[in-house]
């Protein structure tokens, strides 16, 4: 019993100090299209970020952009540049910003703003076609742009 | 320095995925080996800023989705066609009329889908054809008006449109209609969604290219309806506009809504000078 309490606390514990280190959407700040610090405070996973860029249902970064690394998926879009030698030309800071919201780096990109909350016209609620409503957040986690950032930057050619 | 030559790479890069477009297929479409339509023209003027050209959206399926369109026997469009034909004369409503017993043979309407959207001057709005044929069955026969873009509604747009293939789109954008067609294109211009995304994102700036698995078009309306293989019926150019937006993670709008009668309006202007193709065949 002493011993169960114990570990339950302990997990409470983790939770918070997690959670309180996560900076918002609304809170992240760039310096020249970069975010220098990791949103969640901790370096992200290459392998969940690796499936989450070419998932349909995750980040579908695929739809616009062709990475060689990725040759399993099918059907690359090319909308974007590719993306092989992505963690060379730039670096994590930047991927950071660049996932996070494109257009602070790029101008009036057409690629959407992966950790953004506001400033939407008619916000839907994902893919339904209707109204966004209270569960409203932003399109990837911070743990997931970590995650893709993390697998970003091991696409050296 | 470093920024300056980054963002040079980057824009080497953008302009490297253009040669490896994926452009319109270069053929011609003549219908049932008799009617030469046309696909491709130069861009209106109220255009011509954008596009030197613009391309009906058959340039960009596969052969077999276009042969399909090219031979009416092959159109499975055509047997809703046929369905909105008997409809056609069939007498409905209060005032036991049918379409027929005003405007007789349903060819007497070729040339009209051409027009559409167009100003009404007696209700004082611009108007859709699905809007003035229901306009004819509530207040010429005494009958109900069909839903939006669903199965009678698309079917006898179909049939209207099937009797101007060939001829070119001309809607008019200016005059009474000129404010409509402002707010359409204002639409069409909009970043809508958390995707913020706008029409002219995909069908002006990226048309050609692969968005994930699909050939992106100019997303011209001069086929409409159209028949998708994809759910074997006819779909109206409302419906494939909140496909659009909804894609956009968007809340859309209703087929039938002002903001959709606008940007149909806006939407088939940039067509003007194709061929009406509807009914179309699609993926
Ligand atoms: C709707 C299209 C679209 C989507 C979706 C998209 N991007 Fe982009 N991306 C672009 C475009 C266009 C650019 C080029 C920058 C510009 O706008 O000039 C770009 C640029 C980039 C760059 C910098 C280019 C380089 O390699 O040097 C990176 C990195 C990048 N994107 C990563 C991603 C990731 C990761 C995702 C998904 C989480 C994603 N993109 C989703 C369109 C998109
Ligand atoms: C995220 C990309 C995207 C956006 C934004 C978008 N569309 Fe589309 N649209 C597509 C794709 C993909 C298709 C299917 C391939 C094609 O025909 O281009 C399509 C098809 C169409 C078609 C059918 C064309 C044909 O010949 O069958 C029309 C019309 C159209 N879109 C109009 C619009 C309008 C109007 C808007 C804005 C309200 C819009 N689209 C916004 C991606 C988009």
């Amino acid at each position: 019993m002493k011993i169960l309490g114990t570990v339950a606390g302990a997990a409470a514990l983790l939770a918070t100090v997690a959670v309180a280190e996560i900076i918002a959407p609304t809170n992240v700040s760039f310096d020249d299209g970069a975010i220098a610090a990791s949103l969640t405070g901790a370096p992200g996973d290459p392998a969940e970020g690796r499936d989450i860029v070419g998932n349909k249902k995750k980040g579908n970064c695929v739809a616009c952009h062709q990475v060689s690394d990725l040759a399993e998926v099918p059907f690359q879009g090319e909308i974007g540049p590719m993306l092989d030698g992505a963690g060379e030309r730039w670096t994590e800071a930047e991927l950071r910003g660049i996932v996070a919201n494109a257009k602070v780096m790029f101008e009036d990109s057409m690629m959407p703003s992966f950790y953004k909350t506001e400033g939407f016209i008619r916000p839907g609620n994902a893919y339904t076609g209707e109204a966004a409503d209270d569960t409203f957040g932003p399109i990837l986690t911070a743990q997931q742009i970590e995650d893709v950032v993390a697998y970003l930057a091991t696409l050296k050619e | 320095m470093k920024r300056l030559a980054r963002m040079a790479g980057v824009g080497a890069l953008i302009a490297m995925g253009m040669t490896a477009q994926a452009d319109p297929v270069d053929d011609t479409l003549i219908l049932n080996e008799e009617t030469d339509m046309v696909t491709r023209t130069a861009a209106p003027a109220h255009l011509s800023d954008r596009f030197d050209e613009v391309m009906s959206g058959w340039l960009f399926r596969g052969d077999e989705t276009r042969i399909m369109q090219a031979d009416d026997f092959d159109n499975p469009g055509m047997i809703f066609v046929e369905q909105a034909m008997e409809a056609w004369e069939t007498a409905e409503g209060t005032e036991g009329k049918s379409c027929a017993s005003c405007h007789n043979d349903i060819d007497s309407m070729a040339g009209v889908k051409a027009t559409y959207p167009k100003w009404n001057e007696a209700a004082g709005e611009v108007r859709t054809l699905q809007m003035q044929v229901n306009d004819c069955r509530t207040n010429r026969m005494g009958a109900e008006a069909w839903k939006y873009d669903k199965g009678d509604a698309i079917n006898m747009e179909a049939a209207l449109a099937s009797v101007s293939r060939g001829l070119p789109v001309n809607v008019a954008i200016d005059g009474p209609a000129q404010s409509t067609w402002e707010q359409g294109k204002e639409l069409y211009y909009t970043r809508m969604g958390q995707l913020e995304l706008s029409c002219s994102n995909c069908h002006e700036d990226n048309y050609g290219r692969m968005i994930r698995a699909d050939h992106l078009s100019q997303g011209q309306i001069n086929g409409f309806p159209v028949y998708r293989l994809k759910n074997t019926k006819l779909n109206g150019s409302h419906s494939r506009f909140k496909g659009c937006i909804r894609d956009t993670r968007a809340e859309t709008f209703a087929p039938g809504s002002p903001e959709f009668v606008a940007l149909e309006l806006y939407v088939a202007s940039r067509g003007n000078g194709l061929s009406v193709e509807g009914p179309s065949v699609r993926n």
